[in-house]
Formats: structure tokens, C-alpha cells, sequence
């Protein structure tokens, strides 16, 4: 009797804490990044395009984390070639990515990077044909990276701040369009403290 | 040690659980108005053509009004018929705006595209209107319910249709057939590298 007790208390254990650790898992993947908080801890496939490479400057990597990219801040667009919200934001985006190369004070600082939720390299190809898009867009087949990002739906945008010992914040987490591009990057240099001079 | 079957069945299930979260279909487009009926029986039906038969005709009404036949297409071109199970679900609903910014692959392979589900005309019509312009006919298998997708030997016991693609050459015969897991996009390559067979 004393035995059977025993099994029943272990399973019992075993059942409680499986649940909390799964629960653990699925609450991770249910919610997108919060605003000042870290990325969640994703390895990322070096892009084969040189241009791209030189771009995040990762020549000579195989595989990356967000925050390794040389820039202050990286804009990360959760995008669906499928998406026809994406479709219609995909100009706006080539107009910030116009905006940020044209304004001397932001080139090379704030870069831009996509990530095709359950697209395959071709149908990312797709899109970038299509739009004309002129900043690495990374596929993520198996959905895995949409997963660490907390599964949002599309278009999703996440900015990080990356600070000069490497750490990193995420200073911007939001569903839908980015509005106007101009007046999205000044947004984008205001929370980033760039425009005023802030820490480099 | 029943026991212990028991609980990893337990633990199994719960994991399943997880895994399985539906991440498909997320486009901000249709905001909240996606309607998710969870994991669904990857097929449930019984195809009655196969490759190499001469594809079944049908008359069906078009979302832009007027009757399209697929006969109207004999010996001029190619047509692909993409049935989708239904209208406001999350895999559906990010199919066909992909198609849409693919017309080219359709046009160089001398193809075009039938989009059919079994809904009815008003209800395609509030659905495919969030997708942006389609260039392809969408068409209603509605009345009788879903006759052209029995022809098929592709309606579900619970009256959609499979997510099924038929591709069939000028002369009327098909030519691929791909049955897809309802839960599952199917990959945009593998269509396109359809095409250029047909014209090989």
C-alpha cells in the first residue's frame, strides 16, 4: 500500500512539473517580445547574398544572432509572402530602407531585416522579386523562428537597440504597419536615442 | 508499469498539445475575422481521377460575376484549379494572395489559375476582397454543394473540400495532382516547377 502511495505521489510530481515546464514552453512561444526586454536567444542562417552580408556585416558567418549585426539598431519585419497586408506595407518598407540609407546621420546604424513566417528561400524570393526589396529577407520554412517570436501575426515589428558592450534591448514590439515611413524612423531615432546623440 | 504508460501518454499528449498551435493563416489583413477550427484529418475523401485522365468539365459562377468552364480553356491553356476548404479559415486565407503576386510564373508557363471553394458567391466575395485585386477567377462550388469537387473525388465528409491542385495541360489532361494535409500550405516551388514541365 505504502508503495502504491508512493507511485501515486511521484507521478503526481512527475504530471505537475511537466505541466508547468510545458506550460513554460508554450507561454514562450505565445508571446512576442516585450519592449525592454532581450530577443529571445535565436541562431539565424548567414545570408548566401554577399551584398546582404556586407550589409549586416557578417562576411565570413554561418550563422548570426540579431544583435550581432553592425548596426545601433535593427528593425526585424515578421512577414508572410502570403500576407497580403505584407504585400501592401512592402513599399512603405522600401521607402524607410530609402530613408535610412539617404540621411547621413542613420546610414549604417539602423538596418532592416525580414523574416518570411513558414516561407521557403523560394517563395522569399518571391517577394523580394516582386517589391523590389532591397534588405536581407531571411525564410524561416518551419516556421521556427516565427515560434521564438511568439507565433504573431503578420506584419509584426520588432526594434532592437544594440549598445556598445553588445547587450541589447528591444525598444519597439508591434502588430500591423509601420504608418508613414518618415515618420516611423523618426519614431525609430527617438526611442533609440540616435537623433538626439544619445549613447553610442 | 501501466502506470507508467499512463503518464507518459499524458505527457505526450500535452506536448502534442503544444506543438501543434495553429500558426498559419495570420495575416493582420482579415484581422480578427479568421475563424480557426483547429487540427484537422490531414484528407478525408477519395480521389476519383488520376494523372493521365481527361479532366472532368464544369461551369461554375465567378466571384466578378459570369460562368467560367473549364473547357473555355481547351487548346489555348494551361489550367491550374486550386481548391481551398473554405473561406475566413487560417491556411486558406493565406494561400491565394500568394498566388496573386506569382502571375508571372502562370503567364510564362502559358497557364492560368481557377481559385474553387464551396462557399457561396456573397461570402467569397467579403473574403477575397481582403486579399487585394486577384488576377485568377475565383469560383463558387456552392450549388449543388460542392458537385465539381465530388467529380473530383475531393469533398470531405463534412462538406468542404480537400486543399487539393490539379494541374491540367491545353488538351484537357491532368497532369499533377497534389491532395495536400488540409493543415498544410503547399510549397509555391513545387508548382512552379509543375508548370515548366508542361512546357518541356
Amino acid at each position: 500500500m505504502r508503495k502504491l502511495s508512493r507511485h501515486i505521489y511521484f507521478s503526481f510530481t512527475l504530471i505537475t512539473l511537466s505541466f508547468f515546464l510545458l506550460s513554460a514552453s508554450a507561454i514562450a512561444a505565445s508571446a512576442p517580445p516585450v519592449e525592454g526586454a532581450r530577443l529571445p536567444d535565436v541562431h539565424l542562417k548567414v545570408p548566401d547574398n554577399p551584398d546582404d552580408q556586407r550589409y549586416l556585416g557578417l562576411t565570413g558567418k554561418v550563422s548570426f544572432q540579431i544583435p550581432q549585426v553592425r548596426a545601433r539598431v535593427v528593425i526585424i519585419e515578421i512577414f508572410s509572402m502570403y500576407c497580403p497586408y505584407c504585400q501592401r506595407e512592402a513599399p512603405k518598407i522600401n521607402e524607410l530602407y530609402q530613408d535610412i540609407e539617404n540621411n547621413e546621420a542613420l546610414r549604417g546604424k539602423i538596418k532592416l531585416i525580414g523574416i518570411g513566417a513558414g516561407n521557403s528561400a523560394f517563395e522569399v524570393a518571391v517577394f523580394r522579386d516582386k517589391y523590389k526589396v532591397p534588405f536581407p529577407l531571411l525564410p524561416d520554412e518551419d516556421f521556427s523562428l516565427h515560434k521564438c517570436f511568439g507565433e504573431t501575426r503578420t506584419p509584426y515589428f520588432i526594434a532592437i537597440r544594440i549598445h556598445d558592450d553588445g547587450s541589447h534591448k528591444v525598444i519597439y514590439s508591434k502588430l500591423g504597419g509601420i504608418g508613414e515611413a518618415k515618420q516611423f524612423l523618426k519614431q525609430m531615432s527617438k526611442l533609440s536615442g540616435l537623433e538626439a546623440g544619445g549613447s553610442k | 508499469m501501466k502506470k507508467v504508460f499512463f503518464f507518459l501518454g499524458v505527457i505526450g499528449l500535452m506536448t502534442f498539445q503544444v506543438s501543434t498551435s495553429n500558426v498559419l493563416g495570420r495575416s493582420e489583413a482579415y484581422k480578427e475575422n479568421i475563424y480557426n477550427p483547429g487540427q484537422l484529418k490531414p484528407t478525408d475523401s477519395h480521389l476519383k481521377v488520376k494523372v493521365g485522365d481527361s479532366a472532368p468539365d464544369f461551369t461554375l459562377p465567378a466571384v466578378s460575376g459570369g460562368q467560367v468552364s473549364l473547357s473555355q480553356y481547351r487548346g489555348n491553356k494551361h489550367v491550374v484549379l486550386s481548391f481551398v476548404p473554405a473561406a475566413w479559415t487560417p491556411v486558406c486565407s493565406d494561400q491565394w494572395p500568394g498566388y496573386n503576386i506569382a502571375k508571372d510564373f502562370f503567364e510564362k508557363n502559358n497557364a492560368t489559375l481557377l481559385g474553387i471553394t464551396v462557399d457561396n458567391i456573397p461570402t467569397l466575395y467579403a473574403w477575397t476582397r481582403q486579399m487585394g485585386k486577384l488576377w485568377f477567377p475565383v469560383l463558387s462550388d456552392f450549388w449543388p454543394h460542392g458537385a465539381v469537387a465530388k467529380k473530383y473525388g475531393i469533398l470531405r465528409s463534412d462538406g468542404v473540400t480537400e486543399r487539393a491542385i490539379f494541374v491540367i495541360d491545353r488538351d484537357g489532361i491532368i497532369r499533377y495532382i497534389d491532395v495536400h494535409d488540409i493543415n498544410k500550405r503547399p510549397r509555391l516551388e513545387n508548382l512552379v516547377e509543375e508548370l515548366k514541365k508542361l512546357n518541356r
